[in-house]
């Protein structure tokens, strides 16, 4: 199948502590487009990967703002300009009576922020992807840790990727066509 | 993974704040001395006239509730913290049991309240409370009997408590006995149920009914949140006192102040949220015995001050110590802290001074003076405890678990 593209390297390790120190190796090597794959968080993973701080609680921020302000002209408008009507005398914008449903859009829109972002920056949903191709990657789902390098990353060399993930620990590597 | 502490013996001295620490050894005398100077200045303030005891009493109730706010919130937060068997927090529970180890000092400091009821309460005034009915009314809880003896009880469950938890804790500093651990996490639940009681009881006994018309249910809650974001604020300062004094062995990590800072961020908010719900429960029931309270903090001089509270207490600091970066990150944590300890004072003073001055805001020599004399006097006595055992449980069972906390 030599018409196929090579997506890229996949190595598997053992034990978390073996691909936490891969991590660490892979990172201070350069490489940019890869990743690593367990089936349970394994914590400070990202330090050891070296990526960048999430730019997701930004998201969530502008999200809040927003809802808080959509709840804010949602109710002028209602109460203000398109229906006014006096409620036991107050003033038709009377923003106190408007905190709780700002407060709540807030809420809402922080929340489908968090949830929405959080798949948009991990791309999904995503039915097909090339790692699934390895038959031993499935173990990624119980009891086994994997690092990917795509093909794509400038430092990518199929044959001296593979060497240097065997040095550091992989127990198996293998290349996975796109 | 990356970094973790390997606790297995702190040296007790070398997390004890000794002679060798120069400034810091001498906080206790600094303290007492600042004192000394507040009762000077109270005592420039004058006790000729009417006015100026009145104005003492009401500055002296001022300060006293600011400082015993600070100790009740440091019991909330130990008795927290053995309830839910925190971990994390273990390196900073001694700096707040060194806050409420001296909480039986407010029962004495209490006296000139109790002497001043007379010129503080007016529904202790019987030719008022005749011709009045709601007074009248609400003579079956609003009498000195019971307000004598219900300040009694609270500075006994206070004071015995805050006692009782520092004596276990640094008994434990020599014994190592992990079943103090366990008798202290027993005791902390029902301890939490006479605290939550005792303190919205104080609160409506010694701020609520210096308006005596006037009632809100949710006012001991909000005295209780203020007080929880002041002891945060002093507690975060703390710990950055011993991480300067250098006797914390080392374990106080970022990971700690991260933490602080989010209580901080995060009582901010549970304050901002109690205040703006009482607040609106009122503004939108427009009943004019419940509104009296607000329609005298909003027109006039008081107004600038409402709205300092508003800005500074939730708005400024939300934005502030939302982001991990200022949490993380020292003199940002410090300001912040010192910020909330001052807007903190504001808030009390707010709460107790429109009863004796509903026109103009007097901030004068005799609010400093009782300040820094309440203030000099408490702080004396919690910096005092700090020579006298380790800033850091050393022998708590949970103390490894602590110093590996990190934040993900």
């Amino acid at each position: 199948m030599a018409s196929e593209k090579l997506y890229g390297a996949l190595a598997e390790f053992d034990t978390t502590a073996s691909l936490f120190s891969a991590c660490e190796q892979i990172r201070d090597a350069g490489f940019k487009k890869w990743d690593s794959h367990t089936p349970f968080p394994v914590h400070n993973l990202d330090k050891a990967m070296g990526l960048p701080a999430s730019i997701l609680p930004w998201l969530v921020f502008v999200m809040g703002l927003t809802g808080a302000g959509a709840g804010l002209l949602l109710q002028w408008w209602t109460s203000a300009v398109n229906y006014p009507l006096v409620i036991s005398g107050k003033p038709l914008f009377s923003w106190q009576a408007f905190v709780p449903i700002c407060f709540e859009l807030m809420v809402l829109f922080c929340a489908l922020g968090a949830v929405f972002g959080m798949f948009h920056l991990n791309r999904l949903p995503q039915l097909y992807h090339s790692l699934f191709r390895s038959e031993r990657f499935a173990r990624v789902t119980d009891d086994k840790f994997f690092i990917s390098i795509e093909a794509v990353d400038p430092k990518f060399d199929k044959l001296d990727t593979v060497e240097l993930l065997k040095k550091v620990g992989a127990t198996h590597v293998e290349l996975v066509e796109e | 993974m990356s970094g973790h502490h390997q606790v297995t013996e702190v040296d007790p001295a070398s997390v004890t704040i000794s002679a060798k620490h120069g400034l810091w050894a001498k906080l206790p005398i600094i303290f007492f001395c600042l004192s000394g100077i507040g009762i000077g200045l109270t005592l420039m303030g004058g006790f000729k006239s009417h006015e100026q005891i009145k104005q003492f009493y009401f500055s002296y109730l001022t300060a006293f509730l600011f400082w015993l706010s600070i100790g009740l919130g440091g019991l909330f937060f130990v008795l927290v913290q053995h309830a839910a068997r925190a971990g994390w927090s273990v390196i900073v529970r001694r700096m707040a049991e060194t806050l409420i180890a001296p909480l039986a000092l407010f029962a004495v400091l209490f006296i000139p309240v109790a002497l001043g009821a007379h010129d503080l309460f007016h529904w202790t005034h019987a030719e008022a409370v005749a011709k009045d009915p709601i007074l009248q009314h609400k003579a079956a809880y609003l009498n000195l009997g019971r307000f004598y003896t219900f300040a009694a009880i609270y500075f006994v469950i206070w004071g015995g408590f805050g006692f009782w938890f520092f004596k276990r804790s640094t008994q434990q500093d020599k014994s190592g006995d992990r079943q103090l651990t366990r008798k202290m996490q027993i005791v902390s639940g029902p301890a939490l149920l006479l605290y939550a009681l005792t303190v919205t009881y104080a609160a409506v006994d010694w701020i609520m009914s210096l308006e005596p018309h006037w009632y809100s249910t949710m006012f001991g809650v909000y005295y209780f949140a203020g007080s929880v974001v002041g002891m945060f604020a002093v507690l975060t300062l703390i710990a950055m006192a011993a991480r300067r004094a250098k006797v914390t062995a080392d374990l106080l990590t970022v990971e700690h102040f991260h933490d602080l800072g989010k209580l901080l961020f995060a009582f901010t908010v549970f304050w901002a949220y109690i205040a703006f719900s009482q607040y609106m429960l009122i503004w939108y029931a427009n009943i004019p015995e419940e509104t009296a309270w607000y329609a005298q903090r909003w027109p006039g001089a008081w107004r600038k001050i409402s709205v300092m509270i508003a800005v500074g207490h939730f708005v400024v600091p939300f934005f502030f110590l939302m982001t991990r970066i200022t949490k993380r990150a020292r003199l940002p944590l410090i300001l912040a802290a010192l910020w909330m300890m001052v807007i903190h004072w504001v808030d009390v003073y707010w709460l107790v001074m429109p009863t004796l001055h509903p026109e103009t805001v007097h901030l004068g020599l005799t609010d400093l003076g009782c300040t820094l004399a309440i203030g000099g006097l408490y702080l004396g006595f919690v910096t005092w405890l700090w020579r006298k055992h380790p800033l850091i449980p050393v022998k708590d069972p949970r103390l490894a678990e602590s110093a590996a906390f990190e934040n993900f």
